[in-house]
């Protein structure tokens, strides 16, 4: 028996493969087996080549793999594109209506299951993506009953004529399978799970959650790939904690107007992808300079303009972290996991209540949209710390308003909410007194200057950085961010069989920069692997600017539109070490 | 209750003497105080500009932002506590122009919130570019040989928006000015206000005296009816948008806020945040 595999079901776009995905990995995560999804899809709504890989394993995974054990086509393009993938002894199952072909050169078995032709036996065509459901099932032997309770579940409210033809649909397409191979394939049986129903998320749903467990109840949002589920997760969700989410008419409403609803002192974020985040340029300018919370979600994509909108990129540092003209105090936070995604927007509230700045939670699209099996999220650890808002305030004599930007030692003002009584106090993006009224003298202006910059001195984030250091003096230290790191530890423990040692440090605080927390670890490598998704090495960078050891800092970058492959790492490392 | 004065500090506008936002000031103090509200109650939201200064000239909760997005970020405020009433204010570049996009879209979401342009008809700050406002033909230093474009009608762009209260005043009728002020307060909506508002410095052709020249009340007007949409809009081009006064209003729709599902009519920001472990155990379990 094995202890993982990878599947994929590919087919034109509206062929209902989400459905199949889904019913299939939901089956599979009740299991108790971990999974890790990867979406391939274009920016159009129907037609077009589209696939969906699951890894399963039994192991907690947090990568894709390099292989695929099973291929499920529904047409031949599929088969033309991906059956290179398949390791030997792989499987195709593929609609016979199509006639499908193994291509030369691939070794792999073919079984032709009549996925139209059983559903239109049973009345419809498009209950074809249940017969493959079916069949998939049956190649892994699950237990048939799993998939049953999925389909109820999620074609119950059509009805149960639906659910039943549904599951006839499930049934039919798992005997065929059973027929054409006379039991299961010994070299796809996978090793059984332990049953427990772990979290099966992405990382948007993570993010969506985490900002309502932290108080947030509004969000302005214009919708845009890989961003969008975040506001879907909210909208559907707000209304009963008496919040909501606007579609606003652009990204620059959707900033301001999230600045807006923080100022009137309600946790309000917006999220968007590389096109947004530029338009919102001005308004993370606003929040730094008035120094008004706000939280932004960039989840990259390829860029730059249009670029690879459904893609894979990790090319947006730059701009989040020096975006906007002149000179603010900013907070950029990189989760690479569910779990932080969760955690870390949760804190990403608390941090920008706390310093009156924007924080930015910057994603990639594999983390923001791969569904994943996730950890236990745990309620003791969520925290809401508003920072320093006051609510009684004294008269003042007549014309003084409420020292709103009071200069103070730690640079972070006590801050009244509209509407607090004698809490009257003016806003401007134009330089400003303590009281908030426009001042243009030098004097003032560096005051006010060094004292908003002075809060980003003493920045306390929940670990900057995660280390996984076995080694003291590694041949490889291998720095990345964000959804890179599962597929850095699969290609370390396949560096550590070929002699080579290695440490690995995720960076999750991107600014201000981690320098003393990571100094070290860059000291005692000798070499440095920085793994980025971009063309230009844009972390590498900023590690040479703020730890300096240029001369031992080498790139591995990918800017093709697709994740790293645990083998692409791993070459690149043993032919840079 | 709080008197005009009490909206007054002692900030001296650095507007040029005679301009006519002075009145767009004191009409919006007058009007907050005929209206019942007390300082703390009240937020004005402006742009950038000239008329951006407003909100720093009245004693209320201000916000001066980023020009051309008064708008939305009076309507995060807005949304965040519904009990503050909330005024943005700008000019006509700041609203006609960089911020076009969001002046339609406000209009369209209809939220409670009272809009005055401030319609000088030339880029003052930045001491005399055309407007989106300025006529075809008109000299500014950026349209030496005469403006090529067509002035933008705020009004009309209002009402085929869909804007629940459409008005327009003029800097040297205060009284008309603070009357609809008002209304725009009280009216459960979004009410979009021009008021001619003359540069003095660098309009040297839509004066004081050329507005009054030019403007027709909708008072003079026979059997005019506010609550007509189709009257509204063919008075508004026969009289070549120059007609003033409350030019249509409709009370039948209330303002986005009241169709928001969950949304209470006690302010957002005095909610409770932290969710009970149950709650948060419930939401958990969707993803199992």
């Amino acid at each position: 028996m094995i202890s993982q595999l990878s599947w994929k079901i590919g087919g034109q776009q509206g062929e209902g493969l989400e459905s199949t995905d889904r019913i299939f990995s939901t089956a599979l995560n009740r299991l108790g087996y971990y999974l890790y999804g990867y979406r391939h899809f274009s920016s159009r709504i129907k037609g077009g080549h589209t696939n969906n890989k699951i890894r399963i394993s039994k192991k907690p995974i947090r990568s894709i793999s390099d292989d695929l054990d099973i291929l499920v086509a529904f047409d031949q393009e599929t088969i033309d594109l991906n059956a290179h993938e398949l390791c030997d002894g792989g499987v195709i199952v593929a609609d016979a209506k199509f006639s499908p072909k193994v291509p030369e050169g691939i070794k792999a078995r073919l079984f032709a299951v009549p996925f139209t032709g059983i559903a239109e036996e049973l009345g419809t065509s498009l209950m074809k993506n249940m017969v493959a459901t079916g069949a998939s099932a049956a190649l892994l032997d699950l237990p048939i009953d799993i998939i049953k309770e999925v389909i109820k579940e999620e074609f119950g409210r059509k009805g149960t004529a639906i659910v039943d033809k549904n599951i006839e649909a499930v049934s039919r397409g798992a005997e065929f399978i059973k027929d054409e191979t006379g039991g299961p394939l010994p070299e796809l049986q996978i090793e059984p799970a332990d049953g427990q129903r772990r979290l099966f998320m992405i990382g948007n749903d993570a993010i969506g959650l985490g900002a309502l467990v932290a108080g947030c109840r509004f969000m302005p949002a214009y919708p845009i790939t890989p961003a969008s589920e975040v506001m879907e997760y909210l909208i559907k969700r707000l209304p009963k904690y008496n919040g909501t989410v606007i579609q606003t008419e652009d990204e620059i409403a959707a900033i301001t107007m999230a600045i807006g609803a923080n100022y009137g002192g309600v946790r309000s974020l917006t999220a968007s992808a590389g096109p947004g985040l530029s338009l919102m340029m001005e308004g993370i300018g606003l929040a730094g300079m008035t120094e008004t919370p706000v939280v932004i979600v960039d989840t990259q994509r390829g860029g730059p303009s249009t670029g690879l909108p459904t893609k894979q990129e990790q090319s947006d540092l730059n701009a989040v972290i020096y975006g906007t003209h002149g000179e603010i105090p900013k907070i950029v936070l990189a989760p690479s996991t569910i779990e932080e995604c969760f955690y870390d927007t949760v804190e990403a509230f608390n941090l920008a209540e706390i310093y009156q700045c924007p924080v930015i939670v910057v994603t990639d699209l594999q983390l923001s949209l791969g569904k994943q099996t996730a950890e236990n999220l745990d309620f003791e650890n969520i925290e809401i710390n508003r920072g320093k808002i006051v609510s009684e305030i004294d008269p003042r004599e007549d014309g003084k308003l409420f020292k709103r930007y009071e200069i103070t030692e730690d640079g972070i003002s006590p801050r009244a909410i509209p509407g607090t009584k004698n809490g009257i106090y003016h806003v401007t993006g134009v330089e400003h007194d303590e009281e908030g009224r426009p001042s243009e003298a030098a004097d003032n202006r560096q005051k006010m200057m060094d004292k908003r910059l002075r809060k980003m001195e003493n920045i306390q984030v929940t670990n900057p950085i995660l280390v996984d250091a076995p080694h003291e003096t590694p041949d490889l230290l291998i720095v990345g961010m964000g959804s890179t790191g599962g597929t850095i530890d699969e290609a370390r423990s396949r560096l550590d069989k070929d002699g080579i040692s290695s440490n690995h440090v995720t960076v999750r605080l991107m600014h201000p920069f981690p320098t003393e927390e990571i100094k070290p670890y860059i000291e005692k490598a000798k070499k440095v692997v920085v793994v980025e998704n971009n063309a230009t090495g844009q972390l590498a960078s900023l590690i040479k600017l703020n730890v300096g050891y240029a001369e031992k800092i080498a790139n591995h970058l990918k800017y093709d539109g697709n994740p790293f492959l645990p083998s692409d790492i791993h070459e690149t490392c043993k032919e840079l070490k | 209750m709080a008197t005009f004065k009490e909206f007054r500090n002692k900030i001296k506008p650095n507007w040029c003497p005679g301009c006519g936002d002075f009145s767009v000031q004191a009409a919006i103090q007058r009007a907050a105080a005929n209206t019942g509200l007390e300082p703390d109650d009240l937020a004005v939201v402006s742009g950038i500009g000239c008329s951006g200064r407003i909100s720093g000239y009245i004693n209320a909760n201000g916000l001066h932002g980023i020009h051309g997005r008064s708008l939305p970020i009076a309507q995060g405020l807005k949304m965040a506590n519904r009990e503050l009433t909330v005024i943005a204010a700008g000019g006509d570049g700041d609203g006609l122009a960089i911020g076009t996009g969001h002046t339609v879209h406000a209009i369209r979401r209809n939220m409670n919130i009272t809009y005055i342009i401030m319609d000088n008809q030339i880029y003052g700050l930045t001491k005399g570019q055309t407007s989106p406002r300025s006529a075809f033909g008109f000299k500014t230093k950026s349209t030496p040989e005469g403006s090529k474009e067509a002035a933008l009608p705020p009004l009309e762009l209002a009402l085929s928006s869909g804007a629940t209260f459409v008005a327009q005043s003029f800097s040297s009728n205060l009284k008309e000015m603070t009357n609809i002020i008002e209304e725009g307060i009280k009216h459960d909506g979004f009410s979009f206000i021009n008021v001619f508002s003359p540069c003095v410095t660098f309009n040297k052709i839509n004066t004081y005296d050329w507005f009054k020249e030019n403007i027709v009340s909708v008072e003079d007007i026979e059997n005019y009816d506010s609550s007509d949409r189709i009257m509204a809009m063919s008075k508004l081009m026969e009289n070549n948008g120059m007609l003033t006064g409350v030019i249509y209003q409709d009370k039948t729709r209330t303002s986005y806020e009241n169709h928001v599902p969950g949304f209470k009519e006690e302010a957002l920001n005095k909610q409770e945040l932290k969710l009970s472990e149950e709650e948060f155990n419930e939401l958990v379990a969707e993803f199992r």
